[in-house]
């Protein structure tokens, strides 16, 4: 029986389930992400085979994606990629089903692009660490019951070498959660405050002082999970301005109409170059294109935002809300246009700063010479802070 | 969907083409070609046409060889790479693609094995979706009138001149030409003049004018690529090499980033160039859009990509001894051939109804 077909037959027996049962026996079906190893809530088989899969249980109960958008793109893989059998067994089901939310705790004060410079110390006692230091730019870290952890655990080896990563219980003693707020006034994000916080030992993920290439992965999935998905013409931000330029004749000028051609042939082209590396990915050779991507859609969303304002005129001294809100996912649209030019400039910050992404293409893309680096075969004690 | 890959047999196809423009047709030669103030790089064309490359978007019952002109394209890419001076565009795209349109046979065959090329005679900065001025009349088949900047206009065995009639032909014996000193001499210009010149109609009205001028336009994003994927290339390897206060002067952030931009930009100009082509070969309602965003985008990465070429070379990019000014000059004209960015950006705000 193929895999749709299973998946069918799956909607038909389980129909009328409480929604967390229900998804709890599509996982235990095999039938989450079927590219994962059967027992794990997949059944081996290629990625492609996912959305046959999807349009079957299409108006079933929902994990929501966006709400547990990290345990799927980024702790999922590394759980797979470096757990144990106990460890994937233990967490991977609720991190599907959307039971356990996860959230990412890498970033610092004084580790932002510089991520192997992380400060939090997990010291040895007994069968488990015990963590001190301090997060930032959590997401969902006051729903999560999960935080994937890097912290140092050896000061005298080089930055790279010292790190050990974990999985935290958030809802250890020790670990505070303070919602940061940024400049569109709500609170997408979080410092988290970690003192003496104690971990088991059974719940670190890879080797002890293995933390940098276990992070790596995280991160490699991280780049993969945005900008993936297939759009039609104006669709996004060009969309709701060329709406705006329809709809409101009396903003028109000569300037601004040239000003938006130029946004609209750049969103075309992003969108054209999403689907060939979209048809790439079919053919099985991805190509290197896709480390551009962030860097297109950062600057088209800053320059499209920006424009949108402008257009508008008086209106567009004007705000929406300045309250402190705590949203679990980002609505561009649903706000309103200088909500969206100021969420914008965390678009090329946010997930790799496109100065960044930028070192990277040139290096690993194009060859060129590495960075002059004074940080790497010293200890990381000994490093200026 | 338009499919934006390049098949096997396009792969092929570079690879030919390329193998052979890099033998013959190496910078150093291309250079000194420009100055013997020859019309067309004969032996060349005869060497490229010798491998099919002008019949491909010819159906295999007119002499052609029945592919389309998205192997056409990847031609292109590869003449842009080279600035190659010879008549591809002007006779195997523009003149050919208004043949076909005008259902006219006669000069079809002749075409597809490169012993005859034809220009359109229309100024070369003529632009699709834009209403076209005629200033050739004709009364009965004898045309009067003078076209100026025709690309490939000295050395056409034949024109095909447009009249408010229609599409005419005309020998080139029997057209008054003047050649025009021009900014890429790769591709030189001339002004023609007809003084009741003897003309045979190929077709009656316009749409093969409009046909040739939007094939025209899309396919020249192809060779806008070729171009600016060349600039690229070279700059890459230039600044790995170049060595100043020690280090080479591509490890500066100030030159990667400006490279990474430049790279990223000729991924977008590859599937918006691509795009193009797929359109024009299946004859898919998008044409007129993306042929307009096509001209847009590549005309301005090319550009971009040859000055940026320029510059990131330093002073040997500033001289006569160096490829890069015939890319720049190349990358510049055909900006402005076929529509600058900015006519197509006036044509798509009619076209996807965002008007003034």
């Amino acid at each position: 029986m193929d895999v749709e077909a299973a998946a069918r037959q799956f909607v038909e027996e389980h129909r009328g389930l409480p929604d967390a049962e229900f998804l709890r026996a599509r996982f235990d079906a095999g039938l989450a992400w079927v590219h994962f190893p059967a027992g794990l809530g997949g059944l081996d088989l290629e990625r492609g085979a996912q959305s046959a899969v999807d349009r079957a249980f299409a108006g079933t109960p929902s994990n929501r994606p966006d709400r547990i958008g990290i345990g799927l793109g980024m702790a999922a893989p590394t759980i797979l990629a470096a757990g144990t059998a106990e460890q994937r067994e233990r967490w991977l089901r609720a991190l599907w089903t959307g039971e356990e939310v996860w959230c990412q705790l890498f970033s610092e004060p004084g580790a932002g692009s510089d991520l192997a410079n992380v400060a939090t110390r997990a010291v040895r006692d007994g069968d488990g660490w015990i963590v001190n230091g301090q997060k930032v730019w959590t997401s969902m870290a006051h729903e999560a019951r999960w935080g994937l952890l890097v912290a140092r655990t050896d000061p005298d080896a080089p930055k790279h070498r010292g790190m050990t990563y974990f999985a935290l219980d958030m809802h250890a003693p020790g670990v505070e959660v303070r919602p940061l707020r940024q400049l569109t006034g709500e609170a997408e994000f979080n410092e988290v405050f970690l003192s003496d916080v104690r971990l088991p030992d059974g719940d670190r993920l890879g080797e002890v002082g293995d933390g940098w290439r276990v992070a790596t992965t995280t991160l490699m999935n991280e780049r993969v999970a945005i900008g993936g998905r297939s759009a039609g013409r104006e669709d996004g931000l060009i969309g709701i301005v060329a709406g705006t330029w329809r709809e409101r004749p009396e903003l028109r000028t000569p300037a601004l109409q040239d000003a938006l051609l130029r946004l609209w042939v750049e969103a075309e082209a992003a969108r054209l170059t999403g689907r060939r590396l979209r048809q790439q990915m079919a053919v099985g050779a991805p190509g290197p294109e896709g480390s551009a991507v962030k860097l297109a859609f950062a600057r088209l969303s800053q320059e499209l935002s920006g424009l949108e304002v402008e257009l508008l005129g008086e209106e567009g001294l004007r705000y929406d809300d300045w309250t402190m809100r705590r949203p679990s996912s980002v609505e561009m649209t649903g706000r309103s246009p200088g909500y969206r030019y100021l969420r914008a400039k965390g678009n090329s910050i946010e997930g790799g700063t496109s100065e960044i992404l930028r070192n990277i293409i040139a290096e690993r893309v194009l060859g060129l010479p590495g960075e002059i680096r004074v940080d790497k075969d010293v200890p990381w004690k000994d490093l200026p802070k | 969907m338009s499919d934006l890959l390049y098949d096997e047999t396009e792969t092929e196809l570079r690879g030919a083409v390329r193998e052979f423009l890099d033998d013959r047709a190496p910078w150093q030669a291309v250079l000194e070609w420009t100055e013997l103030d020859e019309p067309h790089d004969t032996s060349l064309w005869n060497g490229l046409t010798g491998m099919d490359v002008a019949a491909l978007a010819i159906p295999e019952k007119l002499g052609g060889a029945g592919a389309s002109w998205r192997e056409t394209a990847v031609v292109l890419e590869e003449l842009g790479r080279s600035v190659a001076p010879v008549p591809f565009l002007t006779s195997s795209v523009l003149a050919t693609a208004a043949l076909l349109a005008a259902d006219d046979h006669a000069y079809l065959r002749d075409l597809a094995t490169g012993t005859l090329t034809a220009a359109l005679a229309i100024p070369f900065t003529t632009a699709p979706g834009v209403v076209f001025r005629n200033t050739v009349t004709n009364d009965g088949d004898r045309l009067s009138g003078t076209v100026t900047s025709v690309a490939h206009g000295l050395s056409a065995d034949l024109l095909l001149v447009p009249t408010v009639e229609g599409l005419f032909a005309v020998g080139g014996g029997d057209v008054d030409r003047t050649a025009v000193i021009s900014l890429d001499r790769t591709r030189p210009l001339a002004d023609l003049s007809f003084d009741r010149a003897p003309a045979r109609r190929v077709a009656v009205g316009d749409l093969p004018l409009d046909h040739a001028l939007s094939v025209g336009a899309g396919l020249l994003a192809s060779e806008q690529l070729g171009i600016a994927e060349r600039c690229l290339d070279m700059t890459i390897a230039y600044v790995k090499t170049r060595y100043q206060f020690g280090r080479p002067v591509g490890s500066y952030q100030a030159l990667k980033h400006r490279l990474a931009d430049l790279w990223a930009s000729v991924g977008q100009a590859r599937a918006v160039a691509r795009h193009a082509a797929d359109c024009l070969a299946t004859d898919d309602p998008d044409v007129p859009v993306a042929v307009a965003v096509a001209q847009a985008h590549c005309s301005a990465v090319a550009l971009k990509a040859a000055e940026e070429c320029v510059q990131l070379h330093g002073g040997i990019g500033f001289t006569w001894e160096h490829p890069a000014h015939l890319l720049l000059k190349r990358a510049k004209s055909a900006s402005l051939a076929l529509g600058s960015p900015s006519s197509h950006r006036s044509v798509l705000a009619e076209l996807v109804e965002l008007p003034l």
